[in-house]
């Protein structure tokens, strides 16, 4: 099942595969405009504290930085695995796509933590609307990421069990995508929600 | 201010429109939108009149088309109607249809786009009486800064005189609505929005709200007075005299869900509408800068139309 | 009894559920439960109900299972409807208390639009569109499915809310911060949210599903521009759905937090923002009342033709007219809500959008028009309510541009003027629609016509009915009424046009009853249809045999033009559908499974479970889902091959194989 260099990867030889990528695309769609209403209703709710605190008191840059890091990292390793699934490297594969579990569930641990954090502070959602929006937007990427890594976890099950069929590499792709997608989706976090909450 | 065609030719033609709708049902004072007694709603019904017809142009060249093809190419044996069973398509009729209709909506835009303007604001020159509005769970709570009286599901204005609501809630959202002064507008909590309306005419009118709010919102009438200046003057004097104060206690009161009759109050608390603070900017088309002291108000007009 | 047990049965059954009628209906729906029960044990029908329906993947029984449940929400809809009507007839009536009405009115307009119109025409989609551009299946069988259980159950948990806990009461649009626990403190609300939020995710999946289908798996030489119409129409529809889902469950799953769980997005205090919540809201709400009825617009390209014998008038126009209906549909949604303070800027940009709209509608108008000019017009069922949809959307679609006059706006909104405008156009246009799909391809369906004589009846009752229900609202608006109102006093002159109207409901009542029996008489007295090609018709479905065996085509037909099926009957060539022996090739067909039906049985326990804030059951429900999606994703062998014999005999049986 080796690739020739120019020929199209396994994933999209198969009419039916490649129909099944498509669909993937189309459904990323679908939650790119789920994330844009979010920040659309963050965005707006921004200056909306009530008696809680602004942005600028409770978001800390260091953690965020740190996950912000973790995320990039376990992209580059996703891709490392889809690389390797490409090259027909199996064991090369499933470990880097063990080693992006991990990072994504070291991203999600830290995330809870700031969660966890702020709560105790005092700091729930109840308190404002901008908080509410806040811990909506952000919780709602962190609970895709852990939708990603029972993914993974399911993926690297299958890619022990059958190896690289046609069908993991599709899945393997698509996992690849939805990874990929969530980082961007993080670093306009990062960007709209810290960055800027930070500079206030 | 609005173009010759926008005012008089096709006045007459509406009520022939509507005739057979009326006639079915008597007289036809009961159609308030179409009997406005204040320049807001004499405005809005001009609109209303125009897109009447020009859409009114577009249902009969339909009908008359489609009664014309279904009459005339039914399949029946003997039809001598010409068939051309691969006639797909024509230029010349498709550029027709896109332009037709492209027509007859510029007509109504254009006036639409100078009355909504139009509206936004209170005339120049005119001083408004300002009325604050809060929407409460199944009543209306009316409240005169400037002249110190509040009311329950009454409300009394001088007519010859533009009245500048501003509009907020305490509840769900409702609209609140007089159909013979002129258009709604939603009273939304944690927000004021503005919403002028005049009487020309003295006489009794009905107000209600437009939007749902549970189950007493059917209830929510509430019964517009327009009186001249004079008498509207006589009735804050007398209210003031003889009418009990409204204290926090009976606004803790308002605030249950329930719906009431009608009350009058010689006094307000000040903390019952949300915006006691000075230099208030009325939301939407930020027009008045609304001032508010301890015990008067003034309003000053932000910029010249 | 149990203390723990005695607050159960007072949670389930709060007081105000346990009205005498509801109590009827409730026993009543039970027995008839236990009678299909009992009548499919006897007959042992308990097998054949799970291999042949409730796992199946094909796509023409989802379409069936799909309008069938389409047509009990019509009924439970139209039943909401008499019911309003009723309590309307006179001043200060007391046939139902307000709280009953508001529910009647929120389940009323709910059912309707998520739970009738939609699957509606999801299920014409899965009938015809597959068929008429030349597929085996949709794109992902099992998608479908899932699609189609979760609506099911979606709409399953909608309606168990009116005899379990209590409906929702606060309007299909349900505004904050009415709908908040603080004003709505019921479970109603809970069941409207969780509901929409599972058949929501059904229509998102039934979106990608036909985008994909109609983007890659057409017949070879069938480009974009030689679609049928309403396989278009079916594309621009998956295209708004995609878009505009997902705001609305941003606007329901942010209303949820602030219930269930102690959000501040739209509570009056914490400085929630309720306009947000409309704004989010009709960013979906208006693409959809477009994807409501882009698909009527598809039928009617579809039914004019057929029944005029000649080709749709401008077709170019009318793709291009959808795509610019579909691309204005999103810029338009303000004008919902004028009156909310946005400012004469930013109302008259949507005011003018909104006008914007009817150009390319009316274009549609006119080459409807047009196809019947210089045609020979059959007046058969589906072409009747294609005629009855011409007057009726023209007046609908010439109110909402009356509608769409910022200021005059201001004076007709949230008034009966609103709803005899949007009933106009929903009525009219998707639910004549849908009829009219209906009846066209119930043949292509089942393999037997409906009854034309019945029909024309139960047409004329529907559509008389229609006319005298709402055109009195028109005036009922410009006499003040708003909408909403459980009851009106006396004496502001609504009672004649109220009881005119109420009239006519009763009447469109007996048009749907003419319609359930012309389905049950001639399901009863069936007439074949042996030919396939009932209507004379012009596009691929009509080539195949009614109803068209599992694989749909043995042989995938090429296209070279246009309206397909008419070319090769114009050039004789039908034949060229038939197989020879030699030609016969294995056929891949998708393999049935449980799976989507656990899924959606798993978001409806755990759906239960959020609605009255069973945490264990939510839980439950959630392990459910995550198990059925494992299994989903680690089950390979999906697809069986059907070996060239099997499909010659099923050919030959149809005598559709040379000889």
């Amino acid at each position: 099942m080796n690739n020739p260099i120019g020929s199209l990867p396994a994933e999209f030889e198969n009419t039916h595969e490649g129909v099944k990528i498509l669909g993937f695309w189309v459904f990323l769609a679908t939650d790119v405009m789920l994330f844009a209403s979010l920040f659309a209703v963050y965005v707006v709710y921004r200056s909306r504290v009530a008696l809680g605190p602004t942005p600028a008191q409770i978001f800390a840059l260091g953690p965020v930085l740190a996950e912000t890091l973790i995320l990039l990292t376990s992209s580059f390793t996703v891709s490392l695995s889809l690389y390797a699934a490409r090259q027909s490297r199996l064991k090369s594969a499933i470990g880097w796509l063990v080693v992006t579990l991990l990072l994504g569930a070291s991203f999600v641990s830290l995330e809870i933590r700031e969660f966890v954090k702020d709560v105790l502070a005092g700091h729930t959602w109840h308190q404002s609307a901008f908080l509410s929006g806040f811990f909506t937007l952000v919780g709602t990427h962190g609970s895709h990421v852990t939708f990603g890594i029972g993914w993974a976890v399911l993926l690297t099950l299958e890619l022990v069990l059958r190896g690289l069929t046609v069908a993991n590499r599709r899945k393997l792709f698509t996992f690849a995508l939805y990874w990929h997608f969530l980082d961007i989706v993080w670093i306009f976090l990062f960007s709209v929600v810290y960055l800027a909450g930070v500079m206030t | 201010m609005r173009p010759a065609f926008f005012k008089r030719p096709y006045r007459k033609l509406v009520p022939l429109a509507l005739a057979a709708g009326l006639l079915s049902t008597g007289c036809g004072q009961q159609y308030v939108l179409l009997h406005p007694v204040g320049p807001v709603g004499q405005q809005e019904l001009h609109l209303m009149e125009l897109a009447a017809i020009a859409m009114g142009i577009v249902i009969l060249v339909v009908f008359t088309l489609y009664f014309y093809a279904i009459i005339r190419f039914r399949d029946k044996p003997g039809n001598t109607a010409p068939y051309r069973p691969d006639w797909h398509g024509s230029k010349w009729l498709e550029i027709l249809w896109w332009v037709l209709p492209a027509v007859l909506l510029t007509v109504i835009a254009i006036p639409t786009v100078k009355t909504t303007y139009a509206l936004d604001h209170v005339p120049k020159g005119k001083d408004p009486i300002v009325i604050d509005v809060t929407s409460l769970t199944w009543k209306w709570l009316f409240e005169y800064p400037g002249q110190h009286v509040a009311a329950v599901n009454q409300l009394v204005i001088p007519t010859g005189k533009p009245v500048l609501f501003e509009l907020t809630a305490d509840s769900p959202m409702n609209t609140f609505w007089i159909p013979a002064l002129g258009g709604m507008e939603y009273t939304m909590p944690n927000r004021v929005l503005p919403l002028w309306l005049q009487a020309n005419k003295p006489g009794t009118y009905i107000g209600l709200s437009g939007q749902y709010s549970g189950t007493g919102f059917a209830k929510m009438f509430f019964h517009v007075k327009a009186v001249s200046p004079a008498a509207f003057n006589a009735w804050v004097a007398k209210t003031r005299k003889t009418a009990s104060p409204m204290t926090m206690a009976v606004y803790d009161q308002l605030l249950k869900h329930n719906t009431t009759g009608q009350a009058l109050y010689s006094s307000y608390p000040k903390d019952t509408f949300p915006t006691v603070a000075n230099g208030f900017t009325l939301t939407g088309s930020g027009m008045y800068m609304v001032m508010r002291d301890k015990n008067d108000i003034t309003y000053m007009p932000m910029q010249n139309p | 009894m149990r203390p723990w047990f005695i607050h159960l049965i007072k949670l389930l059954f709060p007081p105000q559920v346990l009205l005498p009628d509801i109590v009827g209906i409730d026993i009543g729906l039970t027995l008839s439960a236990l009678a299909i029960a009992l009548y499919l044990t006897k007959a042992r029908r308990w097998g054949w109900l799970w291999r042949e329906w409730l796992t199946t993947v094909d796509h023409k029984r989802i379409g069936i299972m799909y309008i069938i449940a389409a047509l009990i929400m019509l009924f439970r809809g139209g039943v909401d409807a008499l019911m309003i009507r009723s309590q309307l007839i006179v001043p200060e009536a007391h046939f139902m208390g307000a709280q009953q009405y508001d529910e009647v009115f929120t389940t009323h307009g709910t059912v309707m639009i998520f739970f009738m119109a939609m699957p509606f025409f999801f299920g014409l989609f899965n009938v015809a569109v597959p068929l008429m551009i030349g597929a085996r299946d949709v794109a992902f069988p099992r998608l479908n499915a899932i699609s189609f259980w979760l609506f099911a159950f979606g709409a399953a948990l909608f309606n168990i809310s009116f005899s379990i806990g209590g409906s929702p009461s606060a309007g299909w649009f349900s505004y904050p911060p009415y709908s908040e626990l603080q004003f709505n403190p019921g479970v109603g609300e809970n069941y409207y949210l969780l509901a929409l939020q599972v058949s929501g995710i059904g229509s998102i999946a039934t979106g990608i599903n036909f985008l994909v289908t109609i983007l890659k798996l057409r017949a070879p030489g069938m480009t974009l521009m030689k679609m049928p119409l309403f396989v278009w129409s079916a594309l621009v529809t998956s295209t708004l759905i995609l878009f505009a889902f997902p705001p609305l469950t941003v606007a329901l799953g942010l209303t949820m937090l602030d219930r269930l769980f102690g959000a501040s997005f739209f509570t009056l205090a914490h400085e929630g923002m309720p306009m947000m919540y409309a704004n989010l809201f009709w960013i979906f709400g208006h693409p959809e009342v477009y994807i409501l009825i882009m698909p009527a617009f598809g039928i009617f390209s579809e039914v004019v033709p057929t029944f005029s014998r000649k080709p749709l008038f401008g077709y170019e126009a009318m793709v291009i007219s959808l795509l610019a209906i579909t691309f204005l549909s999103y810029g338009v949604w303000v004008h919902h809500f004028f009156e909310m303070g946005a400012g004469p800027g930013v109302n008259v940009f949507f005011g003018l959008s909104t006008m914007l709209i009817a150009i390319p509608t009316g274009v549609k108008m006119f080459n409807w028009l047009f196809t019947m000019w210089g045609g020979r017009i059959r007046l058969s069922v589906p072409m009747l309510w294609q005629l009855g949809f011409i007057p009726t959307f023209v007046v609908g679609g010439a109110s909402g541009v009356m509608l769409a006059a910022v200021a005059a706006d201001y004076q007709y909104h949230n008034s009966y003027f609103v709803i005899a405008h949007f009933h106009n156009v929903i009525v009219g246009g998707t639910v004549f629609g849908l009829l009219s799909g209906m009846y066209y391809w119930w043949p292509k369906m089942f393999g037997w016509k409906l009854n034309e004589r019945q029909g024309r009846w139960a047409f004329a009752f529907f559509f008389t009915g229609f006319w005298l229900t709402f055109m009195p609202q028109y005036f009922l608006g410009l006499e003040g009424m708003t909408r909403r109102m459980a009851s009106y006093p006396p004496g502001l002159g609504w009672g004649g046009l109220n009881a005119m109207s109420t009239i006519g409901a009763f009447i469109m009542g007996v048009g749907f009853a003419i319609l359930v029996y012309n389905i049950a008489w001639s399901r009863m007295h069936p007439e074949w249809d042996t030919t396939g090609d009932p209507w004379d018709g012009r596009t691929l479905e009509w080539s195949l045999p009614s109803p068209a065996p599992a694989y749909n085509f043995a042989r995938i037909p090429e296209v070279h033009e246009r309206d397909a099926w008419w070319a090769m009957k114009q050039r004789g060539e039908t034949d060229a559908v038939k197989l020879s022996p030699d030609q016969v090739e294995p056929i891949h067909v998708p393999k049935n499974t449980p799976m989507p039906i656990c899924l959606a049985v798993s978001f409806f326990v755990g759906s239960i479970g959020m609605v009255f804030a069973w945490h264990w059951m939510a839980i439950l429900g959630g392990l459910g889902v995550v198990a059925a999606l494992a299994y989903g994703s680690l089950e390979d062998d999906t697809d069986r091959e059907l070996d060239p014999t099997t499909v010659l005999n099923t050919e030959k049986r149809l005598g559709r194989v040379h000889p």
